[in-house]
């Protein structure tokens, strides 16, 4: 038998052209009066995949999730799940379950009564109940608060009966609404870890919702950066870090140091751009850009190396000030201050426990980077 | 001395409980007066609970307003809890202010006014004035009550619990009986209390919407009192509020435990 990790690596229908689809929004607008929550929008998902929709709050991801569970139908557009069209089809007959936000336990019911509910509503044998119900109390750890009632329990335990409910009836697509909103940090980081595992373990398919891009970033197999109800770019965490398609995107996720400029000079992906000022960037990755473009250069704090001295033989070298140092433990992030009032953040890994090259407020420090850490966006 | 008993304190105290519960009292002691006179004490004597029993007016009227009170308050709390539901349901409809407006102006309407239309409109339509015509009388004055306690609750019920059902597999009619109904319920057992406790002591709409043969205990009552009060009617006062006091300390005695045993849960949830 496989791995789960060896799956998980192994796992890219995506890049597959004759993948089959398993959820397809196809061209899908909604409208809330005059206000368009989702746009146009296309976005296909691929069976047992981990997805995740990331975005600001009324970026229209949450709807999104609620038109694939049937609460709102699409105004225009059609939704497909396994090549079938859920138009018209209520909540309460759709082979999806959804996990929410609120986790919205039953108050009046058990744990077990809880998790048993949807199975109740399938006209499933007792017996067959009581077996499945044992079965998820023991996948979430909770059997011995099967009898309890959901203000009888941490908020921790809530959650996992919240997700034991969800997947109780072994949906063919599990919705995830803010799934981890409501735990405190160390608990939520424990549950990403969690999630994942039973996700790989049951096979399912989980398409989540959430604004922490460090969630989505752990989670998901790939993501969809939706902005005003469209989406910005579809794609694995580490493209999306690596390789953002445009400003929104790689500003929306992680940090990042953006140049405004013109391709001065392109050939074949290389190019240099002229950032004002007498500063100017070489790049490998300028892709296609023209030249005369006006693109931005995008790069990422932790590819930026700063030094006392110019380091010799450095393709771009920048000069300036520091004047902000945040000692975070495993990293410190720097602020460096360039001579024509541009701020560049760069962080370095304190991998060892006392720097040799020890920079100090309004030291005069050298910014550097390879011409192929940063990305060209023309978006 | 506790600096918070200060004179001026139990001045205040003594003369607002005096205000509140002085006629009570005093109907009260009178009751068991062996005398006759109602303003004469007479010695201690129980007698006119035994004769109160034997007045077969007084017991009529009591039963008529228990089946008034139960069979209105019971079709009074369907009808508001529906239009509770519609009010905080139904939000997008034209018209919805001046409809929740509607429902919730017979709380201050003069009673008078309520009595008085409906009398017109139960000789209008030709409805004989009895049993029947306090009941319906009762629902209308009643049913706004119940729809207020409901949509109080209503406002912060968390619509997610629904979804959830119907995402578990629940269609709309199984979700309400099965999810919102039973999370409710404690609303709507109140709304019942009030609107009971309302048809109980109504004496004014009674009055108008009666007839012949549909006494109720208020207008027994009151028409006795008319005739020269007995000690006949202490009695039935004082048990009449025997019977509400002891139901409201059972209610907040039951409701404070709850409450207690809620927290004490949480307590004992949070600490893992």
């Amino acid at each position: 038998m496989k791995s789960l990790g060896s799956i998980r690596r192994d796992f890219a229908p995506w890049n597959d052209p004759n993948a089959k689809p398993y959820i397809q929004f196809d061209k899908v607008t909604k409208k809330f009066g005059d206000f368009t929550a989702v746009n146009n929008l296309s976005l296909t998902i691929f069976e047992r995949e981990f997805f995740a929709l990331l975005g600001a709050s009324g970026c229209g991801k949450s709807t999104l999730l609620r038109m694939l569970a049937g609460f709102e139908e699409p105004t225009a557009g059609r939704i497909l799940l396994d090549g079938q069209d859920l138009r018209g089809i209520p909540p309460y007959r759709r082979p999806v379950n959804m996990m929410f936000q609120s986790y919205a336990l039953f108050p009046h019911m058990t744990v077990e009564n809880n998790i048993a509910f949807g199975l109740k509503q399938d006209g499933m044998p007792k017996p067959e109940i009581a077996a499945r119900v044992g079965e998820m109390l023991k996948l979430v750890k909770l059997e011995q608060f099967a009898k309890r009632k959901p203000h009888q329990l941490s908020g921790g335990q809530r959650q996992r009966v919240a997700l034991a409910r969800s997947v109780a009836k072994r949906p063919k697509v599990l919705l995830l609404d803010e799934p981890l909103g409501a735990l405190d940090k160390k608990l939520r980081e424990e549950t990403q870890f969690e999630l994942m595992d039973l996700q790989q373990s049951l096979g399912l398919t989980f398409v989540v919702v959430t604004h922490d891009q460090e969630e989505a970033m752990t989670m998901a197999d790939r993501i969809a950066i939706i902005d005003k109800g469209e989406v910005m770019q579809v794609a694995t965490p580490a493209e999306v870090y690596e390789a953002p398609g445009s400003r929104f995107v790689a500003g929306f996720v992680g940090n990042v140091n953006m140049f405004e400029g013109k391709i001065a000079r392109g050939e074949a992906g290389a190019a240099s751009i002229d950032a004002g000022n007498g500063i100017t960037i070489r790049t490998e990755n300028a892709g296609d850009a023209a030249t005369g473009a006006a693109v931005a250069f995008a790069i990422r704090p932790e590819k930026i190396k700063i030094s006392s001295k110019k380091p010799a033989g450095a393709v771009n070298a920048i000069e300036g000030e520091v004047y902000d140092i945040a000692y975070l433990g495993d990293m410190t992030v720097y602020h460096v201050r360039l001579d024509d009032g541009h701020v560049v953040r760069a962080s370095t890994m304190n991998a060892a426990r006392i720097t040799e090259d020890p920079l100090s407020w309004n030291d005069r420090a050298w910014v550097s980077f390879r011409p192929d850490a940063g990305v060209v966006l023309t978006r | 001395m506790n600096p918070t008993w200060s004179r001026f304190n139990i001045t205040s105290i003594v003369l607002g409980f005096a205000f509140l519960y002085l006629p009570i009292v005093l109907l009260v002691v009178f009751s068991f007066n062996e005398s006759k006179l109602v303003t004469v004490w007479g010695g201690f004597s129980t007698k006119w609970y035994v004769a109160l029993f034997h007045n077969q007016g007084l017991m009529d009227a009591t039963w008529v307003t228990a089946r008034v009170a139960v069979i209105s308050a019971t079709v009074a709390t369907v009808l508001g809890t529906l239009a509770a539901l519609t009010l905080t349901r139904y939000t997008r409809f034209k018209g919805r202010m001046l409809f929740s407006g509607m429902v919730f102006a017979p709380l201050v309407m003069p009673e008078v006014i309520t009595g008085l239309s409906l009398l017109l409109l139960f000789v209008a339509v030709g409805l004989d004035r009895g049993f029947l015509t306090v009941t319906l009388a009762h629902i209308t004055l009643t049913m706004c009550f119940v729809a207020v306690v409901v949509q109080s609750r209503l406002v912060t019920f968390d619509r997610s619990l629904e979804e959830a059902a119907m995402d578990l597999g629940a269609p709309p009619v199984k979700t309400f009986f099965q999810i919102t109904l039973p999370v409710i319920m404690p609303a709507i057992v109140s709304g019942w209390m009030l609107a009971f406790t309302l048809s109980l002591d109504d004496l004014v709409i009674a009055s108008f919407t009666s007839g012949p043969g549909a006494t109720t205990l208020p207008m027994k009552i009151y028409s006795q009192v008319r005739l020269g009060v007995t000690p006949e009617i202490n009695a039935a006062c004082t048990i009449l509020i025997a019977v509400v006091a002891v139901g409201v300390i059972i209610a907040s005695l039951a409701n404070k435990r709850r409450e207690v045993q809620r927290q004490r849960d949480e307590q004992a949830a949070q600490r893992g």
